[in-house]
């Protein structure tokens, strides 16, 4: 297709493939471990970074990755080490990091040119430096996920028998955290803190109806993820519509799909053994 | 039941595993458990009851270190329990088992395995699970996934995986929920084998199946009103009940207890 020989389309496809390979890893935790709420906290708190990369004059992709591992780290915190609720702590870590966000860009002289792209992201202008940062950032993921993908898994599934197996749960769970945190700053460009929490949980809220393995799961979520993204993308550029919008009206009609997809297939399975038996 | 006989042997010959002492424990201000003494030996089998909220479900964690009592102190195997985690097999509340979670049945059991980060499974691991997969009957439904068992398959899985490390002592907590009614004489018989390998303390609401089953009997309301060989202690349990039992069985427990 003629579309893909334009620069920022290429631009365009490897972000979708970067944005994914975090997604299909870190997602799949987040949608076992049902920590969804959470992730959408650190999202949104993550605008908090964005304003003050913009107040210092600095990248805000960079600035936000310390923030949003902050804010990660305190509605942890706050939930397991104080007696205060965890869906409290998401409420005040997601809406205090938006308030500061918005404070810093008020004291930011001048205007800010592309904040609406922060919010609701812009696949098509994702500059080639971010695309390193996110490829960095992947790295990472990648490396931490494969070294300790057992011990999540353990401690996504039972935490108290993981706890007398020996896993130091708590930390562990403050390291899952900061790879949510991680994946939403690679997202942050593709589709806006707003938006975040869908392409992190819809590709692996898919694939988890079609498999109870979770290496195959990561996999199938992460070549979900770049399909949908892919045709979302597509989808925009010849309806002229915002991308991260189309990505995830996409995503979700596929999640939709996928649903009925494996509502027969249940049934038919039932259906055929009890002729077996 | 030929328990009786066995009882005085185990008393005689059997090391003591498992010794509290005036253990406390409380969250904030609430007592969850009050001057706690308990004696396990090497091949108890010791039902414990008492009422939801009466802290079995604490007694069992302090137990395994994993909460710490406020005051008192708690002796496994002659050490502290943080060090003796690998003796110990535990089979949590079926309820708290998220059964959508996409694992295997082998997957779970060899999750038992675990030794540390970094630490493969080896040939051996994969032997251990396939083990203790047979000794629980369930080796059959290894590749399935979880969500794809009976309450009872489910809870001899659970099992596994806690036999998997080789416990000297085992924990069951409620392990007879979500067993069917026709499957729980063959669940006791398991249990029973077990207990020739290892100590175990087998939370229960299930009254009736204590007078049958179990060589001791520990009720837990707060404080734990420990019953010890069922010999003698009959009398002493009527006197000591201080212990609302009738919340957990349908209102006959005492009786059950005093027709034997």
């Amino acid at each position: 297709m003629e579309v893909f020989q334009y620069e920022f389309m290429r631009n365009a496809l490897l972000a979708a493939l970067l944005v994914n390979i975090a997604c299909g890893i870190v997602g799949t935790y987040v949608v076992i471990k049902k920590i969804v709420f959470i992730s959408g906290g650190i999202s949104h708190a993550a605008f908090g970074g964005i304003g003050l990369g913009y107040f210092l004059g600095l990248n805000p992709i960079i600035i936000a990755i310390p923030f949003s591992i902050a804010s990660a780290l305190s509605i942890g915190i706050i939930s397991k080490k104080t007696k205060i609720k965890e869906d409290t702590a998401i409420g005040i870590v997601w809406a205090l990091g938006m308030a500061l966000g918005i404070l810093f860009i008020n004291l930011t002289p001048g205007y800010a040119p592309d904040l609406f792209s922060y919010l609701f992201g812009n696949i098509l202008t994702v500059p080639v430096s971010d695309l390193y940062i996110m490829l960095a950032l992947d790295l990472f993921i990648i490396i931490i996920a494969s070294v300790f993908h057992r011990e999540f898994s353990s401690i996504s599934f039972d935490e108290e028998y993981s706890a007398v197996i020996g896993i130091p749960v708590r930390a562990l769970y403050f390291v899952l955290l900061c790879l949510v945190a991680l994946s939403v700053v690679i997202l942050i460009r593709i589709v806006g803190v707003i938006l975040v929490i869908a392409l992190l949980t819809i590709p692996a809220s898919i694939c988890r109806q079609f498999t109870y393995n979770i290496k195959k799961l990561v996999v199938a979520s992460i070549i979900t993820g770049v399909v949908v993204t892919i045709s979302g993308l597509i989808l925009s550029y010849f309806l002229n519509i915002s991308s991260g919008a189309a990505i995830i009206i996409l995503m979700s009609a596929v999640f939709l799909l996928s649903f009925f997809i494996r509502s027969i297939l249940y049934r038919y399975k039932k259906l055929r053994s009890r002729k077996v038996n | 039941m030929n328990g009786n006989k066995e009882d005085t042997n185990k008393k005689d010959t059997n090391e003591e595993i498992v010794k509290l002492q005036k253990v406390y424990f409380s969250y904030a201000d609430f007592v969850v458990l009050e001057d706690i003494d308990l004696n396990i030996y090497a091949r108890d089998l010791l039902a414990l009851i008492g009422p939801n909220g009466g802290g079995k479900t604490t007694l069992l964690k302090i137990i395994m270190g994993l909460l710490k009592p406020s005051s008192g102190t708690v002796v496994l195997f002659n050490k502290v329990p943080n060090l003796t985690r690998s003796l110990i097999g535990y089979l949590p509340q079926i309820n708290l088992i998220d059964i959508s979670f996409p694992i295997s049945v082998f997957d779970t059991v060899l999750m038992g395995r675990y030794k540390g980060m970094g630490i493969k499974y080896t040939r051996e691991d994969l032997e251990a699970v396939k083990n203790s997969l047979n000794v629980t009957g369930v080796f059959s439904l290894k590749d399935r996934h979880i969500s794809m068992l009976s309450g009872g398959q489910l809870q001899r899985v659970l099992i596994a995986r806690a036999l998997v490390r080789n416990p000297k002592l085992l924990l069951l907590d409620e392990p007879m929920s979500g067993v069917d009614p026709e499957m729980q004489a063959s669940f006791y018989e398991l249990i029973l084998e077990l207990n020739k390998r290892m100590a175990m303390v087998f939370v229960t609401h299930d009254v009736s199946a204590i007078s049958v089953y179990f060589d001791r009997v520990a009720c837990l309301n707060k404080r734990l009103y420990y019953h010890g060989p069922k010999e003698g202690s009959l009398g002493k349990l009527e006197e000591t009940y201080g212990c609302p039992v009738e919340i957990l069985a349908h209102g006959i427990p005492h009786r059950v207890l005093k027709e034997h």
